[in-house]
């Protein structure tokens, strides 16, 4: 509830663990550029040096999207650490982008 | 402008889905290389009907097919088709790809998507194994992940170019759960489309029924009515549309009706192919006349199905033996198939199209559906009626000879009518009745109709004993008919009449025997007189003869003595007569 309790969580993992993350796209479809943007966006504010970003374009690599699960376009995996996440979409709802990643929307006061 | 012409002229190509019914009424199936879109609430069959066109095409035309599950897991879909015949086939089957489109419960979205990147491995896929079918099952849960009308629509048209590209044949599915309401989300989805199919579960008098309605289909003519469809162990059926026109075989050959005297009363036994209904109250022994036939044709070799509502095969066959109906040495042979059925809960469709896969499976050349009013039990009235009609008629069709029962309530004949209204596309209707006088109850068989044929028109009693059913002569008297006990006296007394008669015939002719042997007797006394008579004569004539000899010689001697006439030839003649 306090931001006194989420701050520690939050350095936490800035300090300790890599994020990893894969965000599949589709070419150039908009959709997938507005992606690309919103996450770099996120990780640039938010984990600055302990991200792992990896993105695949499922229109050149079908089949490996296909065996990793992906249904939709863009869609975003964190793989490391767990819990898995998969996130749908533009990644343009920061909010709930963050609440999946396990990141607090305000733990970016932190590193600023 | 050419290239649009050039597909104008051709004809409408179409894929058959192979599926039970639709492909007649489809005339032909779903359209090839375009999209369809299939409709319904939840349980309406469009799952099992999208994989059954995968399967289908699969083992049938060697074509395969990836199915696009957005609704169940793939490895769910295996299991919940496991329960249909062609299920372990279609888990063999390397045809099929199954793409798991299954969203998590934990999947978050977090602004607007879009279909390209699963469209992209899925022609991917395509290319792989070479798909031509491919289903898109619930795609309303991926449209609903939208949120957006705009989007929505966005991404049908992005599905439909794709398709368009790909050269697919498409099965799409869409819940509704309304049909007013709950299909205006779609409808931009129907407009899309090449082919829209509706199926709907209704709930109707506690009974579930189901049925499949082509709404839409561009460029192809189509039966536009609601028909009936089940799902059972091969999958979806459809009771497809009847052929307006009657083409039935019309056999002179007769076959019997189960005995002797019932033949004889029908002008010889029923014609094969035909359809014979007895009705009668219960207790008329319906069954009976009915397993009569069944047994009758089982020993001519001929395979028979027997079909028994609400009441259990081994029952019928136990209380048909205490009439000398032997049911279980054909049952044994494989002759004979009896399939019970209860009617509780099931609606008449699901009774038509189960007997319809019986009879493809079994071949009967003859049927007894014992009693055919059950399927009015469950559902409408009017429902039932159409299916026993279809019913009849499709048994026609196979040239199979048909015996159905039906129940009336009342021992009115013409109660039936008013039933299931059978009697008057039956070719026999026989009757069964009791006849109350003189304190009992006596069955009585008439044959109200039988088309082709000079039959009695007289009422007879039906007698059941060890070695099965009878029909006994009856008496009239004063225009009554008797039965029972005074039949019975009426054919005592007869009996008694005609002892009476040799009796006094026996005695006339022993009369007769003595009186010729008397006129004998004395034909033998007059004979013996006669030759008395003439050993007699013969003597005396001798006699005279010597008399006459000597006489003469006298005279001779005395007119020689005399000398006065010459000798005269009498003497001669009178040695003539006597010679003689």
């Amino acid at each position: 509830m306090s931001r006194r309790q989420k701050v520690p969580k939050a350095r936490a993992a800035d300090t300790t663990t890599v994020v990893v993350l894969r965000l599949y796209i589709a070419g150039g479809a908009p959709n997938s550029l507005q992606a690309i943007a919103n996450l770099e966006a996120i990780c640039h504010e938010y984990l600055q040096d302990v991200h792992k970003l990896e993105v695949i374009d499922v229109l050149e690599h079908p089949r490996r999207a296909m065996a990793e699960g992906v249904l939709v376009t863009p869609s975003l995996a964190k793989l490391s650490p767990l819990p898995a996440a998969n996130v749908i979409g533009n990644l343009s709802d920061r909010a709930k982008v963050l609440l999946a990643l396990g990141l607090a929307p305000n733990s970016r006061k932190r590193p600023a | 402008m050419a290239g649009t012409r050039g597909k104008a002229a051709r004809p409408l190509a179409k894929l058959a889905t192979g599926i039970e019914g639709f492909d007649e009424l489809s005339s032909g199936g779903l359209p090839r290389h375009r999209t369809s879109l299939l409709i319904g609430g939840p349980g309406a069959g469009k799952t099992v009907f999208a994989l059954q066109c995968l399967v289908n095409a699969a083992s049938r035309q060697r074509a395969a097919g990836i199915f696009v599950a957005f609704e169940e897991s793939p490895a769910q879909l295996l299991a919940n088709c496991t329960t249909f015949s062609w299920g372990p086939r279609s888990l063999a089957s390397k045809k099929i790809f199954f793409f798991d489109a299954h969203l998590s419960p934990t999947l978050v979205t977090a602004g607007d998507f879009d279909l390209s990147g699963m469209l992209a491995m899925l022609a991917a896929k395509k290319r792989e194994i070479g798909a031509q079918w491919i289903v898109f099952d619930g795609i309303d849960v991926l449209l609903t992940l939208l949120q957006d009308r705009r989007a929505e629509m966005r991404e049908i048209y992005r599905l439909r170019d794709w398709l368009a590209d790909n050269a697919l044949t498409a099965i799409i599915t869409a819940k509704v759960d309304d049909r007013a309401s709950g299909l205006m989300h779609y409808d931009f989805l129907q407009f899309m489309v090449d082919c829209v199919v509706r199926l709907e579960r209704r709930q109707q008098d506690r009974v579930a029924t189901q049925s499949i309605q082509i709404t839409k289909y561009r460029g192809s003519s189509y039966a536009m009515a609601e028909f009936p469809m089940s799902i059972g162990a091969s999958g979806i059926e459809v009771g497809a549309a009847d052929l307006a026109l009657i083409e039935h075989r019309a056999s002179r050959e007769r076959i019997t009706a189960g005995f002797e005297r019932l033949d004889a009363m029908l002008g010889g036994g029923v014609f094969r192919g035909s359809s014979t209904l007895i009705t009668g109250v219960p207790g008329t022994s319906k069954t009976t006349l009915a397993g009569k036939f069944a047994e009758a044709a089982c020993r001519r070799g001929e395979r028979v199905l027997f079909v028994s509502f609400d009441e259990a095969a081994e029952q019928i066959m136990r209380n048909l033996s205490s009439v000398g109906i032997q049911f279980k040495a054909h049952v044994k042979s494989g002759l004979l198939r009896m399939y019970s059925a209860r009617t509780e809960g099931i609606s008449a469709e699901a009774h038509l199209l189960k007997l319809r896969s019986l009879i493809r499976e079994y071949r009967p050349s003859c049927i007894v559906i014992d009693p055919l009013t059950a399927i009015a039990k469950a559902g409408t009235l009017g429902a039932a009626r159409a299916v026993a009609n279809r019913l009849i008629y499709m048994i026609k069709d196979e040239d199979i000879t048909l015996f159905v029962t039906a129940l009336s309530e009342t021992d009115d004949m013409r109660a039936e009518s008013t039933d299931l209204q059978i009697s008057t596309i039956a070719d026999t209707w026989i009757h069964l009745s009791y006849l109350v006088r003189s304190g009992e109850r006596n069955r009585a068989l008439t044959i109200v109709k039988s088309r082709g044929t000079a039959h009695s028109n007289q009422v007879r009693e039906l007698v059941l004993s060890d070695s099965g059913p009878t029909l006994t002569d009856v008496y009239s008297a004063g225009g009554e008919v008797l039965m029972g006990t005074l039949r019975w006296e009426k054919e005592a007394e007869q009996g008694a009449s005609k002892a009476r008669q040799r009796a006094e015939f026996a005695q006339k002719r022993r009369g007769l025997q003595f009186a010729e042997a008397s006129t004998r007797a004395q034909i033998t006394a007059l004979r013996m007189d006669l030759q008395r008579q003439r050993a007699e004569l013969t003597s005396n004539a001798g006699e005279d003869d010597a008399r006459a000899i000597s006489s003469s010689e006298r005279e001779g001697e005395l007119r020689r003595r005399r000398s006065a006439d010459p000798p005269r030839p009498s003497s001669r003649k009178r040695g003539n007569g006597a010679a003689r």
